[in-house]
């Protein structure tokens, strides 16, 4: 337990740098987690999140016969977060019938063309690692730009969250009411983006909008606000995170599985316990089909 | 959609509220829902819209919101094109947008409809003793709390008009205002319109026939064009005439 402590909350520990960017996270996912969930637009942020296997491609391509040594792994996959975030808002701003079609593109495409980029890159860049998360890979800088991401983005949700509440809620009547509707989907879908990228090192793309949305939902079983989903859920994804590290760390298991399977699991005792309630009363519906 | 520019500040509130001056309106490449549609709307008057199906009731609507542009003609809504106005009307839809489980309560719900008053959205200050004077008025101050997805389709369609009224409009366009709610709730509803209708210009699209025992001022009989019928001359062997003279193969 105490060698736990030691590799969790004591700077040099293996898991102390995973810990903070998690904590970082956390705050940001609790955040645009429950704005993507009650925005429905949780396929979308999972298309960007497996897009940044491109930016990540090819970063490390460009560094390897370019020399661009500045043009880091997680320059990339926030650029092509970034990117695949306004080609998906603008398509399905302008041609709504091929928002699913392009939703789909954009994920398969990014992950072909990081997948060939690495293929032309010589050396060991394993892609699993991007994919499945890997807690080894993080580093003191990357800290200190996830940390400064997370901050911009949570801080932009909470300024904008009236105005981000009104659009989720009822696009239309928000337009009415003089707001560019659009620029803040779009807003939303920048936000989405940039939080995905943030935590990936530690979950993986794959994972990573599990852990956008989980926390959120089961947050949304028993608030009544969004602001009290965006508290309850960052606690939420904290909780996971802390509990996940040193989970996978005690019983040798990789690290984002054991901290989606948390986050599962909180939301199904959730579900069930809100659901024997609302049975007790007499008023039950699948707690599922809230959403 | 149109991208709406954001709504201007200065208006001439001193003539008609709205005024449609031989509006066309079609669908891309479908004939003319609305062709050459000439009106005005007074301030504080209760106007019903009816008309049968596909008629064109609700494009009319929208048309007034700056949701949809006409083809030719002009639209007015307090001497400004209608985008540009969106500060003095309110809008009551016809289908609630109503999403299981979106965690917001009443009071919120009213309050998107000031959003506009600050360029962060933060309108606390402002629109709040406006927003509780509203559901004071409107009788839904003691659900202010409740979470939206939980009220009855009358508390519901009470809630949408008060998020309309907090901006304090001049104009209120309701798509529908007594549908899917039970015959009582639709009464009261009609009254509260027409109480209403004393300070601000009510425009009311409707299917539901007894909203015109309702006090009306006139009632537009929406069929591709526009026909204003006199409420007293309102019957249902008149409505049953209108209705009738549209129906294929009878005689026009």
């Amino acid at each position: 337990m105490s060698d736990l402590c030691h590799q969790l909350f004591l700077p040099g520990g293996i898991l102390f740098l995973p810990l903070l960017i998690g904590l970082t996270g956390s705050l940001t996912f609790g955040v645009v987690g429950a704005y993507v969930t009650v925005r429905r637009i949780t396929y979308v942020a999972a298309a960007i999140s497996h897009s940044v296997l491109a930016g990540i491609g090819a970063a490390v391509f460009l560094r390897h016969h370019c020399g661009w040594e500045w043009c880091t792994p997680m320059l990339g996959a926030f650029a092509a977060a970034v990117v695949s975030a306004l080609i998906i808002g603008r398509v399905t701003l302008v041609a709504e019938h091929l928002g699913d079609s392009v939703i789909s593109a954009v994920m398969v495409v990014g992950m072909a063309a990081g997948l060939l980029f690495l293929a032309k890159t010589p050396g060991y860049f394993s892609p699993m690692s991007v994919l499945f998360g890997d807690i080894l890979l993080v580093s003191p800088r990357d800290l200190l730009v996830i940390g400064i991401v997370n901050g911009v983005t949570a801080l932009t949700g909470v300024l904008f969250y009236r105005k981000l509440l009104a659009v989720c809620f009822d696009e239309e009547y928000a337009r009415l009411r003089g707001l560019r509707a659009e620029v803040y989907s779009m807003l939303l879908l920048v936000l989405a983006a940039l939080t995905v990228v943030a935590m990936m090192q530690i979950v993986g793309i794959v994972m990573v909008i599990a852990l956008l949305t989980l926390p959120a939902m089961t947050a949304m079983l028993v608030c009544r606000r969004l602001w009290q989903c965006m508290v309850l859920g960052g606690g939420l994804c904290a909780l996971c995170v802390v509990a996940g590290l040193g989970l996978s760390f005690r019983t040798d298991l990789p690290t984002g599985p054991v901290i989606v399977a948390l986050a599962a699991a909180l939301y199904l005792i959730a579900a069930a316990v809100v659901a024997a309630r609302r049975a007790r009363q007499g008023s039950w519906t699948p707690a599922a089909a809230k959403l | 959609m149109p991208n709406l520019p954001a709504c201007g500040h200065r208006h001439d509130l001193s003539g008609p509220v709205a005024t449609f001056q031989n509006v066309t309106f079609r669908y891309p490449g479908a004939e003319p829902v609305l062709q050459g549609v000439t009106f005005a709307i007074p301030p504080q008057s209760h106007t019903c819209v009816i008309g049968p199906n596909g008629g064109g009731k609700t494009t009319l609507l929208r048309v007034m919101l700056g949701l949809l542009t006409p083809e030719t003609g002009e639209v007015r809504v307090m001497g400004t094109p209608p985008h540009r106005a969106c500060r003095h009307v309110g809008y009551v839809p016809q289908h609630t947008v109503l999403r299981r489980g979106f965690p917001i309560t009443v009071r919120e719900v009213v309050l998107t409809g000031c959003v506009d008053r600050h360029w962060l959205g933060w309108h606390g200050a402002t629109c709040g003793p406006d927003a509780d004077a509203v559901m004071a008025e409107l009788q839904i101050d003691d659900l202010r709390r409740r979470p939206f997805d939980q009220l009855s389709g009358g508390q519901r369609q009470r809630v949408l008009i008060a998020r309309a009224l907090v901006g304090n409009p001049s104009l209120l366009l309701l798509d529908e205002p007594t549908a899917n709610i039970d015959p009582a709730v639709g009464r009261r509803v009609r009254d509260l319109l027409g109480r209403l209708s004393r300070r601000l210009a009510v425009v009311t699209v409707s299917h539901d026939l007894d909203y015109l025992s309702a006090r009306l001022d006139r009632v537009f009989f929406v069929d591709h064009t526009v026909r204003e019928v006199a409420p007293a001359e309102v019957t249902s062997e008149a409505i049953w005439r209108l209705f009738r003279h549209r129906e294929p193969g009878s005689a026009s």
